[in-house]
Order: C-alpha cells, then sequence, then structure tokens
C-alpha cells in the first residue's frame, strides 16, 4: 500500500515539472549549476574507476582466453571493447554516479526541506518541484551521458595500458580487435543507458530528498534510500534494456 | 485585510485546529500567541497554503485562497512576504543574491534596478555591509534581518513572521519588533505574527489573537490583555513563579494606590 502511495507522489512530482517556467533564465542558470556539480564534480572518481575497471578487465580476460592457444590475440581488445560499452562503462558509471551524485541531491534537497527553504520558494510563488527536481534532472540526462561515454573511452584506454604492460598482446593486435566488427548500435545502446539510468538516478534522488520529513536521522535515511533504489532500479532497467534490445 | 474562518486542521486524528476566525487588518500588527503546540504554526501555514485545512476559508481582501485556481494563487503569494522561524536563508547564495531571488524570479527588471532595491531593503534593515556574506556567516539577529529584507523586497501586502525574534537576545528581539512594525505602518502591510514571547506582545501587539490546545480562547490588544479575566490567558501570561509574585506586587501596590 505505501508503495502505491509513494509511487503516486512520485509520478505527480514528474507531471508538476511540466509547468511554464516564472523565470526561463533561472531555470536554465540551476540547469548549469547542476551540470557543473555532476558533470565537474564527477570527473574524477569516473575517470579514475573507469581507468582501472578496464585495466582488470583486460587483464582478467587475457588470463581466460590465452590459456587456449587458439583464441587469436586480437580478441582481447574486441571482448575488453564490447564489454566496456555494453555493459561496463554506463552501469558500473552510473552506479557510481547513485552514490555520488544521487546522494548529493538527496541529501541537498532533503536539507532544504527541513530548514524551510523548499516552504520559502513555495511561498514566493515558485513552483518547487519544476525549480529544483527539473534542472537536475535535465542536467543529469545531459551530463551523465557524456561521463559515461567519457568512461567508455577511458576504460578502453586502460585496457590498452594493462594489455601492453603486462605483454599479452601486442599495440598493434589490441587495436585491430577494437576495429574488428565494431558496431555503432553498440555505442547508441550505451547512451539509451545511461540517458534512462540518469533520469532515474536524479528523480528517485530528488524525490527522496524533496519529500523528506522529520529532521537529520530521516534526511540520511533519505539519502540511503535514494542510493539503494537507484542502484536496483538501474540494473533492473538494465536488464529490460538489455532483452528490448538486444533480443 | 486577511479573515480567517472557522478553519480547522487535523493531523490522523489529532484535531489541531478547532475552528478558528479572526480578522487581521492592514497596516496593524496583529499577533498569535500561546504557547508551544497551540496550534499557532499551523494556523500561519494554512493561512498562507503550505498546509491545506480539512475546511474553513482564508480571504486576502475578499480572495478565498483555497478557492483559487493554480495561477490565481501564485499571484496571491507574490504578494505575501514571509518570515520563518530559522530564516530559511540560502544556503549557497549571499545574503544579497538571497534578497535578489524575488526579483530575479519575478520581475524584469534591469540589473541596475533590481540593485538599487536590493540596496535600499538590506539599507533598510540595517545590512548594507553584509552584501557579500554567506548564511553561515552571518548571527541569528542579522539572518532575520535578511530574512525580512526578503519578505519585503517585492512590496508585499501582507507580510507572516512566524515566531520572529525566537533564539535572539532580549535587545535584538527588541529591535526585530521594532523593525517589523515600523515597516508594517510605512507599507500599510497586513502583518500577521506568531509569538510566545510577552515582550513582543506588549510592544507591538496591537491586536492579539491568544490560542489555546487549537481554539481562539481570546481576543484584543495588548492594552487590555494585563486587564484580562481570562484564567488561562493569565496563566500563560504569568507562568514563572517570578512573575507571579510580580503580579502580586503589582496589585498589591495598586491596592495601596486606590485606598
Amino acid at each position: 500500500m505505501k508503495f502505491f502511495e509513494h509511487f503516486g507522489q512520485y509520478l505527480l512530482m514528474l507531471r508538476a515539472l511540466f509547468v511554464r517556467p516564472e523565470q526561463f533564465r533561472m531555470y536554465w542558470r540551476e540547469t548549469l549549476r547542476q551540470m557543473d556539480d555532476i558533470g565537474v564534480g564527477s570527473f574524477l572518481i569516473i575517470a579514475v574507476v573507469s581507468l582501472f575497471i578496464g585495466a582488470v578487465t583486460a587483464v582478467q580476460t587475457a588470463y581466460q582466453i590465452f590459456g587456449n592457444s587458439l583464441v587469436p590475440g586480437y580478441y582481447l581488445g574486441w571482448i575488453v571493447r564490447d564489454t566496456t560499452i555494453l555493459e561496463l562503462a554506463p552501469t558500473f558509471s552510473c552506479l557510481i554516479l547513485a552514490g555520488k551524485a544521487g546522494s548529493n541531491m538527496s541529501s541537498e534537497l532533503g536539507n532544504m526541506r527541513i530548514s524551510e527553504q523548499i516552504d520559502a520558494l513555495e511561498i514566493m510563488g515558485i513552483s518547487t518541484e519544476a525549480y529544483l527536481v527539473g534542472p537536475r534532472i535535465l542536467a543529469s540526462v545531459i551530463v551523465i551521458p557524456m561521463l559515461v561515454a567519457m568512461a567508455g573511452f577511458l576504460s578502453i584506454v586502460g585496457g590498452y595500458a594493462a594489455t601492453i604492460a603486462s605483454g599479452y598482446v601486442t599495440s598493434g593486435e589490441f587495436i585491430q580487435g577494437l576495429l574488428t566488427s565494431f558496431r555503432g548500435f553498440n555505442v547508441q545502446l550505451m547512451l539509451i543507458k545511461a540517458v534512462v539510468f540518469a533520469f532515474l538516478i536524479a528523480s528517485v534522488s530528488s524525490y527522496q530528498g524533496f519529500y523528506v520529513k522529520g529532521g537529520s536521522i530521516e534526511l540520511g535515511q533519505a539519502s540511503t534510500r535514494a542510493v539503494v533504489y537507484s542502484c536496483i532500479l538501474i540494473l533492473f532497467s538494465d536488464y529490460i534494456i538489455a532483452v528490448i534490445a538486444l533480443s | 485585510m486577511i479573515q480567517i474562518r472557522d478553519i480547522r486542521k487535523s493531523f490522523g486524528n489529532q484535531e489541531v485546529l478547532r475552528g478558528i476566525s479572526a480578522e487581521f487588518e492592514s497596516g496593524k500588527t496583529s499577533l498569535i500567541m500561546g504557547a508551544s503546540g497551540s496550534g499557532k504554526t499551523v494556523l500561519i501555514k494554512c493561512m498562507v497554503g503550505l498546509l491545506q485545512p480539512n475546511s474553513g476559508q482564508v480571504l486576502y481582501d475578499n480572495r478565498d485562497f483555497f478557492s483559487l485556481n493554480r495561477s490565481e494563487r501564485k499571484a496571491v503569494r507574490t504578494e505575501i512576504g514571509f518570515l520563518f522561524q530559522g530564516a530559511a536563508l540560502f544556503n549557497s547564495m549571499t545574503v544579497e543574491q538571497n534578497v535578489l531571488l524575488p526579483l530575479d524570479m519575478f520581475t524584469s527588471w534591469t540589473k541596475a534596478e533590481k540593485s538599487k532595491r536590493v540596496a535600499e531593503v538590506l539599507e533598510r534593515v540595517g545590512l548594507e555591509n553584509a552584501n557579500v556574506k554567506f548564511p553561515s556567516e552571518i548571527s541569528g539577529g542579522m539572518a532575520k534581518r535578511v530574512g525580512i529584507a526578503r519578505a519585503i523586497v517585492q512590496h508585499p501586502r501582507y507580510l507572516f513572521c512566524d515566531e520572529p525574534n525566537s533564539g535572539l537576545d532580549p535587545g535584538t528581539a527588541g529591535r526585530i519588533d521594532e523593525l517589523i512594525l515600523e515597516l508594517t505602518r510605512e507599507y500599510n502591510i497586513t502583518t500577521v505574527i506568531n509569538t510566545h514571547d510577552m515582550n513582543s506582545v506588549m510592544q507591538i501587539g496591537e491586536s492579539v489573537l491568544f490560542l489555546l490546545k487549537g481554539e481562539k480562547r481570546w481576543e484584543g490588544n495588548k492594552d487590555e490583555i494585563m486587564g484580562s479575566q481570562d484564567e488561562a490567558l493569565d496563566k500563560f501570561i504569568f507562568a514563572s513563579e517570578f512573575l507571579q509574585d510580580a503580579k502580586k506586587a503589582m496589585i498589591r501596590q495598586g491596592g495601596r494606590g486606590s485606598g
């Protein structure tokens, strides 16, 4: 019963985003601020994680496939490329972003709710859902796909560096693998996943913060819920997208 | 003028407001007083639409707030200034940006016009040198002043203050009260203030509404309050032993004087 209550309120929040902005310039300014927070603020962690994930994927894949001498060397680049683009870059990056940007959104909005800042905006006549939640969602669906694309690139770079350093294959073989059977659709799928995950992270985390009641304990619980629910929804929608797109 | 008619509000089974009716006149400071938990904050939040009452009407110059559509309500809200108990300043913005926000959002003024207006109101509340400071860098009294500046920057017709001097020393609290009274008269605003501070009541209570357990118990003004025969009001005013002793002494002195 509680689930339907929350789901209904979540849908009402999303509906409230579609109002005419009081001042378009102010909404855009808030969107830019959020893009900076999410994009620039998360760049380093995503870059570091992607490099290492790519490197570990390459080394572990090499360990598994090179026990069999029938597997050509260039397969390593091919496997690293497709694993990264199809799964690791969008899903792993967005799980990290759920923890970083999602909890940040939730706690920022929750703090604004508890300290009556949201009430203050409402009394001024500002559409609070549209002004506070709208820019966060918009900024996320713009910036997170960019971060995911960057993560994909850096993962492959990490994989390349680790492979060359460990001497499993030559540089030429790895690059040949990267170019073998390349399908542009995989990149499209990565970006579709990134957009869907970005929407889920921003909307679920904003919902948790926006409607928080109580004090600092409830605020902490809301941030935790934001991360947990976002992660579960990311994994669930990842499966759904894979089934729909690849079957 | 603001009129409230038979406002009722419950949270679950708990009835917090039990049919409150009152009138708050323009150009006057109207105080709603009562002990903690008497329903003051819920009443003021119902009046501005932050809470939806279960029944009753709130009329802003004969406009029934809860019968208005979304855009009409928005229009009324731009005529309302609200000072929150904790000031509710936006932490990520400077003092100047906090005051500027309503102008940025609702006016098409030039940057120079907006800056001029912000400077005017900050000067009016005595904060002309605090523009670039953040809320975390100013005192509680200053935060309240910024809250007042933000509330009046758009020339509101109605001003609501929720316990404006809570957490302030008596001197600063008195100055905040004075400022609210001056602004109310200067701009002919309908001002409604929640308080449980008797100093405020005696200083600026041009009209006083006393709430007890969600009901209107007494109505009058600061000059009538001491002469009231209402037992609950008397108990609220003279809550401490010190004040009870002072009251007895006052009566004794009055008795000698008249005898």
